[in-house]
């Protein structure tokens, strides 16, 4: 075993991968000794907020000529297994450890009136939850990597069923179901791949050569649980269910981090270990993609809940994020890599939005919320800028991340571009629609502005952001702007490791040759075409 | 001449940002409000004006701001058509904003702040897309002034003012994405860039061997992206605009708006496909007649309206079309009619939209029916209105007039009969929609409501100050017609 060739290990004077994977562990279990809740509030903030801090050397000291995996740490765990801890991040995953290191301290800042019952198990929860998010990202064996998969479904499960809304059993049911389900093809593959290869070393095992058939088998096992993940159509409707019924940290966590895992698992498993197969199944999955593209919009389009609508929404830009990652191509991928950092940070944005608006009147209906703009006048220009960036407004940070992936999209096909494009129509079509019913008037069209007993009313109930509210989204429309008007520092970082996976694929797909494969696997290829067809 | 890298050209479009940031903060204070806002305006020019002269001699200014990926940058390039258009809608912008004050405070609207603040971001939108250097530039102002009009033309915020907003934005939105996101992808695709060619317009930026196919299909869909233009069939969000306030009708959707639409097709035609591929590919010759139908169609619509507003609405879709008409000819002589045409159109159209405005305030009448006998009581408005129709039909020694001789040259450098005959008949037709409402202002059977009122309406300070303004430019739009050099030597230097 040569783990060593590529690997760059840790040279900071601290372990810093496994610091921040350990402290958020740590503080959550010595937040069960605090018992005053004000006290745990901080305390949870805290941690978030080292870790933030611990996690930023990653991205100032980052190696941006390399695609090897930095920081890495190598320890001998269960020699029997040659099972190893092994961490690393390369330019795809440090982003993502850093998007997630990024967003909790908003979950903890945007629960603290949200959530009054059980704070210190919340604060558990999520601190634990954090853990298990980073420990996927930086896990570069694939035990690791399951352990923490698995262990990051408990803690949202316990999100959504404990904090939740009226039907959180139901919701949390159902995540947990979906998620599980796919997670059990994920092992399989896993189990799979260490017989064959005797290893669970991730980078060993993208370096090996598989059989065609063999790609087949292990593509669809962990398609399955990615597409469920992030989530792809069909396999969405578990999503807009738990983000309505989590509370405002559970929806957060979800959107901006838990979604991502579907589009990094297909990153780090299927187009690397599989690249036959990927690109056999591409144009089923950018069908796929493009379907989830329109009808997320579509559905989104017809809400009258505000967190459904945001929900679908994220299928839909989810469905952009598939659509680059399969156009294996430079543009698509670092698109679809830079649209998964960007929905992180604006639908967090609006997430945090409308649970700031249940705050206050208790209602997430469009039609209970609407004509703001008088009311509460800085709430809604900070609603204004997360709407025009989720829409993908020039100058925001997901016009990038979008111009990116349609540009790959023309360039893999014109017809796939223009397929692609009503999904940009429809994000500004319900994107606005929302916005002019929340920020204008009544879903019944009568202008609210002459109804001065019932605007009255609001402006004595509503009061606008309070200095906790203020400083959560100002960070967040920073950041906004800065990718959306600089996002060079985003796309140098990620461009080694999609170079080198661009170069993966097109090495394992030129080896393996789909006509020597099995020949149930072509059997089942032309299956999928037709179930495809119809 | 050699082109100036200066962060001086930013101040255009940041003056009118920082105006409606002060608005903002000035909102209780009305007279505040109303100095910023006219503040704003004069340095505005002024900032413009400061660079006329280096463009006069030839050269051009350029900054870039922001590289989201390469080719992809936030640049700003000004040239001799940038400077056109950013320097009439700055001037106008000053009167407007004195109009604003008469306005305004004459029918004590709502949400003043609001209102000045959206005016004066969307002015400095359309200044930053007079200064863009690339596509990109141009679309994301494009974009920026879509959303800040908005809330202007939502404004009353009543039924009427909900839906004319609502499919002002489903329109200017929807082709914008449909349309003309594509349109820069597929051009970033085939070129690498979406600079602008800034060594004349008669190369564009497509490298040789370009997708032919891609290259047609990427030019549709920037003339009907560009919607603000006007261009049939999506025309229908420009009367539906109509519901704003009169200045917004005046300053916005007749000069920085639609002009903001029409500006970026000329560029586009100009700077990013160039004369001799538009040639090449006979793209010219049909955008030409494609536009000669929104011409006479548009004036004939215009001859059935009877509010003012509208009419004047559909004048402006018939008009903004003179201006790709120019350009898409592709001669010399059409080209300068066509962009001389933005600025004549500017000083003509917003006169007589002032004075659609100055009525409404004075005596509350939108139906040109109801204005017999106006001509008495508001002797200013009206004449200033007869001398912007002069200028709008194209009478000799009225800025109209420039704008259609160049034209005719052109069609006859080319040859083409169609064209001449499109001419002349919306000349006509211009004539037949705007004459009637001078005679009846002055001829016209007096309003049953109106019989035994007399005196003069003009002599309130509120109406003073809408007034003056109109009055100001519609001699200017004379002037124009005796002294064009100014404008002319503008687009000499541009397309030599």
């Amino acid at each position: 075993m040569h783990m060593e060739k590529y690997l760059i290990l840790n040279t900071l004077s601290y372990p810093i991968l496994s610091m921040i994977l350990m402290v958020p562990l740590v503080g959550a279990l010595i937040s069960l000794l605090i018992k005053d809740e004000q006290r745990l509030k901080i305390f949870g903030l805290l941690v978030t907020l080292v870790t933030l801090v611990l996690s930023l050397p990653l991205f100032t000291c980052f190696d941006l000529h390399t695609a090897k995996y930095q920081f890495a740490e190598l320890r001998a765990w269960f020699p029997l297994l040659k099972l190893n801890y092994v961490v690393g991040v390369d330019g795809i995953s440090v982003l993502l450890v850093l998007l997630t290191t990024f967003i909790m301290p908003f979950c903890i800042l945007c629960s603290w009136r949200y959530i009054n019952k059980r704070l210190g198990a919340f604060i558990f929860v999520t601190l634990v939850m954090e853990a298990a998010m980073i420990g996927v990202f930086i896990s570069l064996n694939t035990v690791l990597f399951y352990i923490f998969w698995e262990a990051m479904l408990i803690p949202m499960f316990l999100l959504i069923a404990i904090w939740g809304g009226a039907r959180k059993d139901y919701a949390s049911i159902k995540f947990f179901l979906y998620t599980l389900c796919g997670s059990v093809f994920l092992l399989v593959a896993i189990v799979a791949l260490y017989i064959k290869t005797g290893t669970f070393f991730i980078p060993a095992l993208m370096d090996q050569e598989y059989s065609f058939a063999y790609q087949m088998w292990i593509f669809l096992a962990c398609a399955l649980a990615f597409a469920i993940k992030i989530p792809m159509y069909p396999f969405h409707t578990w999503l807009p269910a738990a983000h309505v019924e989590a509370p405002t940290a559970g929806s957060v966590i979800l959107a901006s981090v838990l979604l991502k895992m579907g589009g990094y698992g297909f990153l780090r498993f299927c187009l690397p270990m599989a690249p036959a197969a990927t690109i056999y199944c591409m144009p089923y999955l950018i069908a796929l993609s493009l379907i989830s593209i329109i009808f997320g919009g579509y559905l989104a389009l017809g809400q009258t809940d505000i967190k459904k609508l945001i929900a679908y929404s994220s299928v839909g830009h989810m469905g952009f994020v598939t659509l680059g990652i399969f156009l294996l191509n430079d543009q698509g991928l670092k698109g679809a890599i830079l649209q998964m950092i960007n929905h992180g940070i604006t639908t967090g944005g609006l997430f945090i939005m409308v649970g700031m608006i249940y705050e206050r009147t208790h209602s997430r209906e469009i039609a209970d919320n609407s004509a703001l703009g008088m009311v509460i006048p800085i709430y809604v220009t900070f609603l204004g800028i997360f709407c025009l960036s989720s829409l993908a407004f020039p100058g925001t940070n997901s016009f990038v991340g979008e111009f990116l992936v349609l540009l790959g999209a023309f360039k893999r096909s014109t017809l796939v571009g223009f397929l692609a494009i009503p999904g940009a129509i429809l994000a500004a079509a319900y994107m606005l629609r929302l916005l002019q019913r929340m920020v204008w008037h009544d879903s019944d069209g009568h202008a609210h502005h002459h109804d001065e007993n019932e605007a009255d009313d609001h402006s004595h109930v509503l009061t606008d952001l309070s200095f906790r509210e203020l400083s959560m989204v100002v960070v967040l429309t920073f950041f906004v702007f800065w990718i959306g008007l600089y996002p060079a520092p985003l796309l140098n970082i990620m461009d080694a490791s999609v170079t080198h996976l661009l170069g993966q694929i097109s090495v394992g797909g030129a080896v393996a040759d789909p006509h020597a494969g099995h020949h149930a696997l072509l059997e089942l290829g032309s299956w999928i075409k037709q179930v495809m067809t119809f | 001449m050699d082109t100036i890298i200066t962060s001086k050209i930013l101040l255009a479009s940041a003056l009118p940002m920082l105006t409606a940031l002060l608005v903002m903060f000035s909102g209780k204070k009305p007279n505040l409000r109303e100095v910023w806002s006219l503040a704003g305006a004069l340095l505005t020019f002024l900032s413009v004006l400061s660079l006329l002269p280096h463009i006069l001699a030839g050269g051009s200014y350029e900054y870039t701001l922001a590289t989201l990926y390469p080719g992809v940058n936030i640049k700003f390039h000004l040239d001799g058509l940038g400077i056109m258009f950013a320097g009439t809608a700055s001037f106008l912008w000053i009167l407007a904003g004195f109009y604003c004050i008469g306005y305004m405070r004459g029918l004590e609207e709502h949400a003043q702040t609001r209102f000045y603040v959206c005016y004066a971001v969307s002015v400095g939108a359309a200044m930053g897309a007079a200064f863009a250097g690339n596509l990109f530039t141009l679309y994301l102002f494009y974009e920026i002034v879509s959303i800040f009009t908005y809330p202007l033309v939502a404004h009353h915020q009543d039924g009427e003012g909900y839906a004319g907003a609502r499919k002002y934005i489903v329109y200017l939105m929807f082709t914008s994405k449909a349309f003309l996101l594509p349109a820069m992808i597929i051009i970033y695709m085939q070129c690498g860039t979406l600079d602008f060619c800034y060594t004349g317009v008669v190369s564009g930026i497509f490298p040789e061997g370009a997708n032919k196919t891609l290259v047609v299909v990427s030019y549709l869909l920037c003339l009907f992206g560009f919607a603000k233009a006007g261009i049939m069939p999506f025309h229908n969000w420009l009367p539906s605009a109509m519901v704003a306030p009169t200045p917004v009708s005046a300053l916005l959707h007749a000069v920085v708006v639609v002009k903001v639409g029409v500006f970026s097709i000329c560029r586009v035609m100009l700077s990013v496909f160039g004369v001799q591929m538009l040639q090449d590919l006979s793209l010219g010759m049909f955008t030409a007649y494609f536009v000669s139908f929104t011409i006479i169609t548009a004036s004939i619509i215009a001859l059935s309206k009877s509010n003012l507003k509208a009419r004047l609405a559909y004048s402006t879709i018939s008009q903004l079309s003179y201006i790709i008409l120019g350009v898409a000819m592709l001669t010399p002589n059409s080209i300068t009619g066509g962009l001389v045409h933005i600025a004549n159109h500017a000083f003509s159209k917003i006169t007589l939209f002032f004075c659609a405005g100055a009525i409404f305030v004075a005596c509350g009448k939108k139906d040109i029916k109801e204005m017999g006998g106006l001509g008495y009581r508001m002797p200013i408005t009206m004449i200033a209105f007869g001398l912007a129709s002069l200028s709008m039909i194209g009478v000799p020694g009225s800025a109209g007039f420039v704008t259609k001789w160049f034209l005719a040259l052109g069609a006859m450098d080319i040859g083409s009969i169609g064209i001449l005959v499109v001419l002349l008949a919306s000349s006509l037709l211009n004539a037949g929609y705007f004459v009637p409402v001078f005679l009846t202002a002055f001829f016209g059977k007096v309003a049953p409501a109106d019989k035994g009122l007399s005196g003069s309406l003009e002599n309130k300070p509120l109406i003073m100050f809408m007034v003056v303004p109109l009055l100001i430019t519609s001699i200017i739009s004379i002037i124009l017609g005796i002294y064009p050099d100014l404008f002319l030597s503008i687009i000499h230097v541009m397309i030599n």
